[in-house]
């Protein structure tokens, strides 16, 4: 039966038809509703602290023999990415699918890195659906890929692949597992030199056979159209190509990595203009003109951004002339009575140094506030903030404070905490972690600091404070800014003034998850009782 | 091909349901056997940012973004986001923004975003059972009423 699904939910929906055992990653827009949507279908589905872990759960359940995916938005891959190129020359024994959604045009994140470059990196195969119904069929196709050739798979999706619905028509059918049964073998899982050695050479073999195969039988598709005209392309690009040169002939790929090179080249030779459409980084046209096929690139300016219908208008017909810029929004503002903003108007009028983190709390750089000088990655600020401790002239020095949320802290904070504990600078430091109960910037999902597992039942909980003294902080505090923001004043002052280390946990719930989390406290209770 | 396609997008600012009267509309069309790409970009919790959506609707459908200066309409929930959204519309198409309903006669503001639908319903093929469908389908029992007068005020206003 057909329905409306987004990606996000059309990945979730073949991962559980496929009956994939275990589903973990981090929250990172637009990735975030894959594992919602597994959970509510049925699957098991659980938040790691951060994607580096999630991905190792991953390689051991894969190892174990189990289907797995692991999800992460773009930036994500690069906390993981450690894992992710030694476990590409690991045997995986089940399946393993590594989900990156990458964020062209930067809607929601940092930067907009091309994650198909990771494929390349890593030596991994990589597919790219262009909507909900290959996002369904790709999940089952990176599934097989996986399995009959024991590497693990990365599924790109992008930000409008993720969020737009479109109609998918699900399969249903089950997949028949493959993997054996677990049995030690150190040269395909312990990756010591002499075996690595022996490994890559397996993992290039293993590429140049799904190179074959993606040659004879991969995923892709062809458009028969006029052959004055041709166009290369995937993913999304490919729906916008659809709409602005219905007269073309396309290819369309699937597998993007790696590439069916004589295909492409076949494609090109048999129009008299070939010219790649692809969104972000100029991919497939190095790697075509690397195998010697003569196509035409995109103009610069379309590097940039997302790609929609007119831009690849202009594309194709060469067009250059500057891109107006869109009318303005009214740009996302705190929520009005957001617990963090005492806390940046305290920064603001101390005029501390800010070292700023991500999550709702990055709104602390804009106005009203002014008060963020400095971010750069998830769990940055405490680095950042004691590398400029140790380099501003002491005036400077002793006015920095680096801010980190809970969820953010739980990621990547704890190693920036050890630092500051192994080498504080002369000065001292002053950390705030702003403990809102939640991962708010992402839609609100659970975290080790929450103690509660990503259905919202209870777990295992990891108390802030505890590891903040755990690792020897003396000064350590705990305060609700909303109701005492006078005496956070103070407590600042105070920290900033000794060249000690200190920590504020300012602890007070995210306005809009409150009402949720004293639900899910409730139903707790009444489930232990 | 063009006219095959219908091109609607809905703005406004977050928390004024953008995204529910699209998710109606992409449901009341695809539930009438169209085909249908419903697209925005959402990423922030917080509040109160400009939102837009867009959904296409006809035979077959490709992009799941309205190409700029294609839509035959704008529906924009409060005014002052026209400016955001009007690069959006066609030069024949037609602008519904809040300015087209008695918002006083609305027993709970929210609902704005299910009038404006109202008023869009007009200019559309599909009947208003089908449509009361679709917004009950999406909304939790205790808003139902609401909505439906709400949809009924800009269906006849
Ligand atoms: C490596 C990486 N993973 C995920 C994200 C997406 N992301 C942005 S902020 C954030 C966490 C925000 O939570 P928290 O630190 O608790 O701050 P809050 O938004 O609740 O104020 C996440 C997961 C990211 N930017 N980078
Ligand atoms: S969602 Fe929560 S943390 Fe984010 S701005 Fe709103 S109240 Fe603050």
């Amino acid at each position: 039966m057909k329905v409306l699904l987004s990606g996000d939910e059309a990945v979730a929906a073949a991962a559980y038809d496929c009956g994939v055992e275990l589903g973990t990653g981090y929250p990172g827009t637009p990735s975030t509703e894959i594992l919602e949507e597994f959970d509510h279908l049925g699957g098991r589905a659980q938040w790691a602290p951060n994607e580096k872990v999630a991905l190792e759960v991953g390689i051991g359940a894969a190892i174990a023999g189990g289907r797995t995916i692991v999800t992460m938005k773009h930036v994500g891959l690069n906390v993981a990415a450690d894992p992710l190129f030694t476990a590409a020359y690991e045997d995986m024994n089940g399946a393993l699918v590594v989900v990156t959604a990458d964020d062209p045009g930067m809607s929601s994140s940092q930067d907009e890195q091309d994650n198909r470059r990771y494929a390349v990196a890593a030596a991994l195969p990589m597919l790219e659906p262009s909507d909900s119904q290959e996002a369904y069929d790709f999940t089952r196709i990176a599934i097989e890929i996986s399995e009959r050739w024991n590497v693990p798979v990365l599924l790109r999706l992008t930000t409008r692949v993720c969020h737009s619905k479109t109609v998918v028509n699900p399969s249903g059918a089950p997949l028949p597992k493959t993997a054996k049964a677990y049995e030690k073998d150190i040269k395909t899982h312990v990756m010591l030199p002499g075996f690595a050695r022996l490994a890559h050479k397996r993992l290039r073999e293993k590429l140049a056979q799904i190179a074959q195969w993606n040659e004879e039988s991969g995923p892709t598709r062809t458009v028969k159209g006029s052959s004055a005209l041709g166009i290369i392309t995937s993913g999304i690009s490919f729906q916008h190509v659809l709409d602005a040169a219905s007269e073309a002939s396309v290819l369309k790929l699937g597998l993007t990595h790696p590439l069916p090179i004589e295909t492409m080249r076949k494609f090109a030779a048999g129009v008299d203009r070939c010219i790649v459409v692809e969104e972000g980084d100029p991919y497939m046209v190095e790697q075509l003109r690397t195998a010697g096929v003569a196509v035409e690139d995109k103009a610069s300016i379309f590097r940039f951004g997302e790609f929609n219908v007119d831009r690849v208008r202009r594309l194709i017909a060469g067009d250059t002339t500057p891109e107006a810029p869109p009318v303005p929004g009214k740009p996302p503002a705190l929520c009005p009575g957001c617990p963090h903003r005492g806390i940046f108007e305290t920064l603001r009028d101390q005029k501390c140094i800010v070292c700023g983190d991500i999550g709702c709390y990055s709104l602390g750089t804009l106005s009203p506030f002014d008060a963020t000088d400095v971010a750069c990655c998830m769990g940055a600020s405490i680095g950042l903030g004691l590398g400029m401790r140790l380099t501003l002239p002491e005036e400077q020095a002793k006015r920095v404070v680096s801010v980190i949320g809970d969820s953010t802290f739980m990621h990547s904070g704890i190693t920036g905490l050890v630092e500051m504990v192994y080498n504080p600078p002369p000065s001292g430091h002053v950390l705030l972690i702003l403990d809102n109960g939640t991962t708010a910037m992402t839609g609100l999902q659970e975290h080790p600091g929450t103690g509660r597992t990503l259905d919202h039942s209870k777990t295992g909980k990891v108390v802030i404070e505890e590891v903040v003294r755990g690792v020897g902080v003396k000064n350590v505090h705990v305060i609700d800014v909303v109701a005492n923001k006078e005496e956070f004043g103070e407590l600042l002052k105070n920290g900033l003034e000794k060249p000690e280390l200190t920590v504020i946990v300012a602890r007070r719930e995210c306005l809009l998850a409150v009402r949720s989390i004293r639900e899910y406290e409730r139903a707790n209770e009444t489930q232990c009782n | 091909m063009k006219h095959s396609v219908t091109n609607v997008v809905i703005g406004g600012l977050g928390g004024q349901g953008v995204i529910k009267a699209s998710d109606i509309l992409a449901d009341l069309v695809f539930s009438a056997g169209l085909d249908v790409k419903k697209s925005e970009v959402h990423g922030m919790s917080q509040r109160g940012g400009s939102v837009s959506s867009d959904v296409r609707f006809g035979a077959n459908v490709f992009s799941p973004m309205v190409p700029p200066g294609e839509a035959d309409y704008l529906v924009v929930i409060s005014s002052d986001q026209v400016p955001v959204n009007q690069a959006a519309l066609a030069a024949d198409g037609v602008l519904i923004d809040d300015s087209k309903i008695d918002v006083s006669k609305l027993s709970n503001k929210k609902s704005v975003n299910v009038a404006l639908l109202g008023v869009l319903s007009k200019h559309l093929d599909f009947s208003v059972d089908a449509w009361m469908a679709a917004i009950l389908r999406n909304l939790p029992e205790k808003l139902h009423e609401v909505n439906q007068k709400a949809f009924l005020l800009g269906r006849n206003g």
